[in-house]
């Protein structure tokens, strides 16, 4: 199966390593997000894999072959930038048309090549638009249309939607993944957006400070978050520290849970997502799994209404329903069920940046 | 900001000073350069005021014609080949460290600060037999004997790009400082070699700069008039050194002021030129 392999890219500026040793095996036709805070080194990554950056360390091989010392010019991977960096003194059309004529392709073959790209972005007609005149959306379309001209290997995008507004950018989330499928064409995108990520990506890399932290499915990567980072980069989550007590049983601040998966002794880090932890009145039966505390906010999401319940001084965050909603306001006493099979437990040593 | 065109004298207070400025020192001057030549030449004499139009009529002989058709050139040629060699040069500059730059803008603008007299008097030193470069071509064995590279057409060229080079740089460096990195990158990713990314990309996007910053180093050069006398031989003497020949050695004010009208009259409509290709960049 052809593949696109990271073999321990690493990148170095002087002192700082703006990549440690980057290893992923990325199979042909995947949708890959890579996701983290600015200055995780995601975007020193994605130009590593475009040739921009010369690695200090490692290797990049596509089908089996090493490509790391090969330029850029020489990839045939297509790539869209943040700034789009459309040629200012051509047309959409020639925009697109650009890679064509390096190649040495003859102009009536690539005036039909950029209109059927046109009208692969959905943007039939617009040939002879120069860039100038095009709105945002349109830019991030002959962009991304231009970077398809040559038919890629690999086809890489560096916070390609960060310019637009919200829902642009949502619209363009779903239209650049249904391209995507339909041309099966690998696909390599940065972002710090966890939810664009959600929306487009088969596989989430997740890098913080440099390193990836955690490569899986986005649902997996939600429900089994790596580490404590991941955890609280992806989506809202709570974070519990405890300490293991008896086999599968660990106190939190606030009273004690019965889990499976603790280590057998010592410190132990838990993950619950909002929506899995359980909101009771005080007057509820005290049971496994269940805490103390006082209801200090409540609001309402329209989709969904937010508690915030300090429990021993440390605030757990629930999210239900509005029509799961218990019958409490802000000041009583509530009773916290966090259920053994959502808990998350997590290495220790994670800790949260 | 007022939309509308100024109608009383108040909304026009803003542009009084700069307006009386420019009657003062350029209206005035060049409407008098303009009356001398007219003027009626008194042979070993001064002139006196009349309306003929002789002196220019001499701009049809054969010599007036090669002088200007060589200070035309030269001017041309200075300005290709200053931003033939500033462009390429300023695009290296704009992507150094920032602390490389200022070191290089530093040191390119304190060549302005050389008068036209010292670098003429150095590069015919630099091109002299006796202490140029071609003592060092012989002691490294490249050449058999010293040679006198100036005065020559070479010389002055190299003078003269060499005056013309600084400002080049500076007029292109804003343009390419501000030059979005990513579309070099771009054209790379899309398959083009480093130099084919310079020749498609930059260079047809800076074209403006370009066209703009060529008429710039043309006027300029155009004006030279010591470099010419210094590096060059006689055939390669400027209208501006036969002006200052007429005016002061020949004591024929019409008609260096005739001279000196059509040299202004051409750079006037070079400079507006220039800023119609500034007004298209705009766009």
């Amino acid at each position: 199966m052809s593949a696109l392999v990271l073999d321990g890219l690493t990148k170095r500026y002087g002192s700082f390593t703006a990549v440690h040793g980057a290893s992923l095996r990325i199979p042909h036709g995947q949708f890959v997000c890579l996701l983290g805070p600015s200055g995780c080194g995601k975007t020193t990554l994605l130009r590593m894999i475009a040739g921009l950056e010369e690695p200090s360390g490692g290797q990049l091989l596509i089908d089996d072959r090493d490509i790391t010392a090969t330029p850029a010019h020489k990839r045939d991977f297509g790539m869209v930038f943040q700034s789009l960096a459309l040629f200012p003194h051509l047309s959409a059309g020639e925009n697109i048309a650009y890679p064509l004529r390096i190649r040495g392709v003859p102009a009536d073959e690539r005036r039909r090549r950029a209109d059927s790209l046109l009208e692969l972005v959905r943007l039939p007609g617009m040939a002879d638009r120069p860039v100038s005149r095009l709105s945002g959306g349109q830019r991030q379309r002959v962009a991304i249309a231009r970077a398809l001209a040559l038919e890629p290997k690999l086809f890489l995008l560096d916070e390609p939607l960060s310019a637009l507004d919200a829902k642009l950018r949502e619209a363009m989330q779903i239209e650049l993944k249904q391209l995507q499928r339909r041309l099966g064409i690998t696909t390599i995108v940065v972002t710090h957006d966890q939810r664009e990520a959600m929306t487009m990506a088969d596989l989430v890399v997740v890098m913080s400070e440099g390193r990836i932290r955690q490569a899986a499915p986005p649902m997996d990567v939600y429900r089994q978050p790596a580490d404590a980072f991941v955890a609280d980069f992806i989506g809202m989550t709570n974070l519990l520290e405890g300490e293991v007590t008896a086999p599968g049983r660990a106190s939190v601040p606030g009273g004690e849970l019965a889990l499976a998966g603790l280590p057998p002794h010592g410190r132990a880090l838990l993950s619950v997502r909002p929506e899995e932890v359980l909101l009771h009145p005080a007057t509820a039966p005290n049971g496994a799994n269940r805490l103390a505390g006082t209801l200090s906010f409540v609001r309402d999401l329209g989709a969904s209404v937010e508690f915030r319940i300090d429990v021993a001084g440390r605030e757990i965050v629930a999210l239900t329903r509005p029509q799961d909603r218990p019958g409490v306001e802000p000041g009583a006493a509530v009773i916290v069920e966090i259920p053994a099979e959502a808990c998350v437990v997590l290495p220790p040593e994670g800790r949260v940046s | 900001m007022i939309r509308r065109a100024p109608r009383s004298l108040g909304e026009h207070a803003p542009i009084l000073f700069p307006a009386l400025m420019l009657v003062v020192f350029f209206v005035i001057p060049f409407g008098l350069m303009i009356a001398v030549s007219v003027a009626r030449r008194i042979p070993g004499g001064f002139y006196e005021p009349d309306l003929v139009l002789a002196n220019y009529e001499r701009f049809l002989s054969a010599f007036f014609g090669g002088v200007l058709s060589f200070s035309l050139e030269l001017a041309a040629l200075v300005a290709v080949v200053a931003v033939g060699i500033g462009f390429p040069f300023t695009y290296r500059l704009a992507r150094l460290p920032r602390a490389a730059q200022v070191r290089w803008l530093v040191f390119l603008l304190s060549i302005l600060s050389l008068s036209e007299v010292i670098i003429g008097f150095a590069w015919s030193t630099l091109l002299s037999r006796t202490a140029g470069i071609t003592n060092l071509l012989v002691a490294v064995g490249l050449m058999a004997e010293p040679q006198s590279l100036s005065p020559s057409f070479g010389a002055l060229l190299a003078g003269m790009v060499y005056q013309a080079f600084p400002y080049t740089v500076l007029v292109l460096y804003p343009a390419l400082a501000r030059l979005d990195p990513a579309l070099v990158e771009a054209s790379r990713t899309l398959g083009a070699s480093p130099l084919k990314a310079f020749f498609t990309v930059v260079v047809p996007a800076q074209r403006n700069t370009i066209v703009a910053t060529l008429i710039m180093a043309f006027v300029f050069a155009l004006g030279s008039y010591l470099l010419p006398q210094l590096l060059g031989r006689p055939q390669h003497w400027t209208l501006s050194v036969l002006i200052t020949d007429q005016a002061i050695y020949q004591s024929n004010m019409p008609f260096a002021a005739a001279m000196a009208v059509f040299l202004v009259l051409v750079s006037l409509a070079l400079v507006g030129l220039s800023l119609l290709f500034g007004r298209k960049e705009e766009a």
